[in-house]
């Protein structure tokens, strides 16, 4: 007790200011201005492109506010400035690769797309009027290949990983079995896409001809991609059902599996749909396991256990690597593949919003 | 209150019981299946992978251009592997590690929600289209910094040599991979950084401390081991990588260069599978798939040490 009063006495008689100097509360957007003008008068005067004009500013904020902060709040002061106008300059930069592919894609694809990109696929057809052969130029193929081969994937890993989920959520509780699913799930998210689809390769070659390719061998290996995925998001959305549910149907005589079926699977399922759109939105753009477990085809194969499909990201590979200049094509194709999986997420997470589990407190 | 969800009371006949039983069994069987499977699966990717890409340990010598055996060929194809991944990481580490900041403490609330959106949406571009993008878009508008950093820095060892006419280097596909690397490494920094301990935090601001002391000496050293595992989870995304890294790379084959502005390029084991995968030429698919599995193993070993590390932290402050 002595001792605090002694110390309060010592704080007292030396009298520490409690407050310091401040910089006004609009500096930051007061430098920014100022930085910008300069930045742009700059760039007026020496005819440089707007995207160094905002470089330009941006290295003078960076300079000039905690020079500013330095002179009135000291060296701390300034450091702060400085990492505060660092960590939204990383902000910054992480968002203009985003709206860079995005408005790119957008620009480059969207003159490919019309009725007859949809609706053909890529053997050369007969122009009506001319009686001359004219080059395939339609994707519908790869439309229709990306689906199936995605569907397929979706129907081998969601019973799969929805499973494992209510193994490990509901049964496995502090198994070790449960310990080593869960440090395997979480290794399967890291399984680099072209392994998965060199195991497919592996396994069916191993089974039948070396030269076998179809669209079932892609749909295995998207099925590895995906699986951990569904697997994390079951489990997530299982183990936010409150125990009182279950408790109330046990109490009721109601077995087990039927509580999971009957209580636990309808409270989360919208988060469980959630989980599964996106985990289809990941798989439907992965292109390495399908050019070398299903290959490339120029016509309509939507047979999944025999022949080599096309699929969109393939696709957009194969014009690339004809070389020739029918990257709007691709383009194209890249452009429609970006709308299906944007389409797929948003729907995920405007589901996901809907369906939000109701925890019953 | 909770051991009662383990198991139901069961008051009722017999035959109901039995019935009960059956079904519980069976369906708890299914489950127990459906974990066990996980684990065959991950098995059975080593295993196929091992006994078809076997005989690609000792093929004939001149798959193996231009070297003449195995292991001088998938070490050539893991530094170039390597080499791309570790530069993408250091480049997408301090946007990751200035994004999760901006996440966890320093961004205004109605901002964080949306920038956590499209910083996700950043992973659900396909690779493919980074890839073209990377080709098309960023190799032209690179090419000043390239010739920048040729000219004045050209006597570090990294930047030197003849800078590549067309900009398609591994500096390139390093920006392209660290692109796509940033969401899953921004995500596993911001968790870490979010469980900071409250009471740390307001006890450095009741110091006086500012917002930057705050984070440099509450929030960071109790995450360092967060942000590591999610640089190797990043690491790991980024040695696998195939598309992006093939679009986007003029490689020469596996070779051993630290330059990374020319255009004389080392592979990376997944673009080189990706490049020379047909169906036709067997005994070159052999040898890819030798080298899948060291990719394999090489990714698993990175992705587990990541977990260990996350778990190890995880148990320390919980």
């Amino acid at each position: 007790m002595s001792v605090t009063d002694d110390y309060a006495a010592d704080f007292a008689t030396t009298a520490l200011p409690l407050t310091a100097a401040r910089l006004p509360r609009q500096a930051p957007l007061l430098a920014g201005v100022v930085a910008l003008a300069l930045g742009g008068l700059v760039g007026v005067v020496l005819q440089i492109p707007w995207v160094a004009v905002l470089v330009l500013a941006a290295a003078v904020l960076v300079v000039a506010l905690p020079t500013w902060a330095y002179a009135v709040e000291g060296r701390r002061g300034a450091v702060d400035r400085l990492m505060t106008i660092l960590v939204c300059y990383a902000v910054l930069g992480a968002l203009v690769p985003l709206v860079w592919v995005l408005s790119y894609t957008f620009i480059q694809g969207i003159p490919a797309i019309d009725w007859s990109f949809l609706t053909h696929d890529q053997t050369s057809r007969l122009d009506p009027v001319t009686f001359k052969q004219l080059p395939g130029a339609g994707i519908k193929h790869a439309i229709l290949g990306t689906l199936v081969v995605t569907a397929g994937a979706a129907v081998i890993s969601v019973p799969i990983g929805l499973m494992t989920a209510i193994y490990l959520v509901e049964y496995g509780k502090g198994s070790a079995l449960a310990r080593i699913v869960t440090i395997l799930v979480d290794v399967m998210t890291g399984i680099p896409s072209i392994v998965a689809g060199l195991f497919a390769v592996a396994l069916f070659t191993e089974l039948g001809d070396p030269g076998t390719r179809s669209g079932i061998m892609g749909s295995v290996a998207l099925s590895l991609l995906m699986i951990p995925t569904v697997v994390r998001a079951g489990e997530e959305m299982m183990r936010l059902v409150p125990a009182d549910l279950r408790e109330a149907s046990y109490a009721l005589g109601v077995p087990k599996w039927r509580t999971i079926l009957k209580v636990v699977i309808p409270t989360a399922f919208g988060g469980i749909l959630t989980g599964v759109m996106l985990a289809i939105s990941r798989v439907i753009g992965e292109t390495a396991p399908l050019l070398v477990a299903v290959g490339a085809v120029d016509v309509v194969n939507t047979n999944i256990l025999s022949g080599r499909m096309e699929t969109l990201p393939v696709f957009i590979i194969s014009k690339y690597k004809q070389g020739q200049d029918p990257l709007e094509l691709a383009w194209g194709a890249a452009l429609l593949l970006i709308i299906i999986v944007m389409v797929l997420n948003l729907a995920a997470r405007i589901i996901g919003k809907i369906f939000a589990p109701k925890t019953g407190h | 209150m909770s051991s009662t969800t383990d198991r139901p009371a069961a008051p009722e006949g017999e035959s109901l019981l039995g019935r009960r039983g059956l079904g519980d069994r069976i369906f708890q069987g299914a489950a127990t299946a459906a974990g066990v499977s996980i684990m065959v699966a991950l098995a059975a990717v080593f295993v196929f992978l091992a006994i078809r890409g076997s005989a690609g340990f000792t093929a004939d010598k001149s798959l193996y251009a231009p070297y003449t055996s195995f292991s001088p060929y998938a070490a050539g194809l893991l530094f170039g592997t390597a080499l791309v991944a570790v530069l993408a990481m250091a480049i997408a580490m301090p946007f990751a590690i200035g994004v999760a900041l901006f996440l966890s403490h320093y961004g205004p609330r109605r901002l964080v929600t949306p920038i956590a959106y499209v910083i996700d949406l950043l992973a659900a571009v396909p690779s493919v289209v980074f890839g073209l993008w990377g080709l098309k878009a960023l190799a032209p508008a690179s090419k000043p910094i390239q010739e920048w950093l040729n000219a004045e820095l050209g006597w570090v060892p990294l930047f030197g040599g003849t800078l590549s006419a067309t900009g398609r280097t591994v500096f390139l596909a390093a920006i392209v991979l660290a692109i796509m690397i940033l969401p899953i490494a921004t995500a596993i920094c911001r968790e870490v950084f979010s469980k900071t301990p409250r009471l740390h935090e307001e006890a450095a601001l009741a110091l006086g401390a500012t917002r930057w002391e705050m984070v440099r000496y509450a929030v960071l050293p109790h995450s360092r081991s967060g942000i590591i595992a999610g640089m190797m989870l990043g690491l790991g995304r980024a040695l696998g990588e195939t598309m992006a890294v093939l679009l986007v790379l003029n490689a020469q084959g596996p070779k051993v260069t630290f330059k990374i502005l020319t255009s004389d390029n080392p592979a990376t084991i997944a673009s080189n599978i990706a490049q020379n995968f047909h169906g036709e030429d067997v005994d070159l698919q052999v040898v890819l798939l030798a080298t899948g599995l060291v990719l394999f193993v090489f990714t698993f070993l990175v992705n587990f040490a990541a977990r260990w590390i996350v778990a190890r932290s995880e148990r320390r402050f919980s």
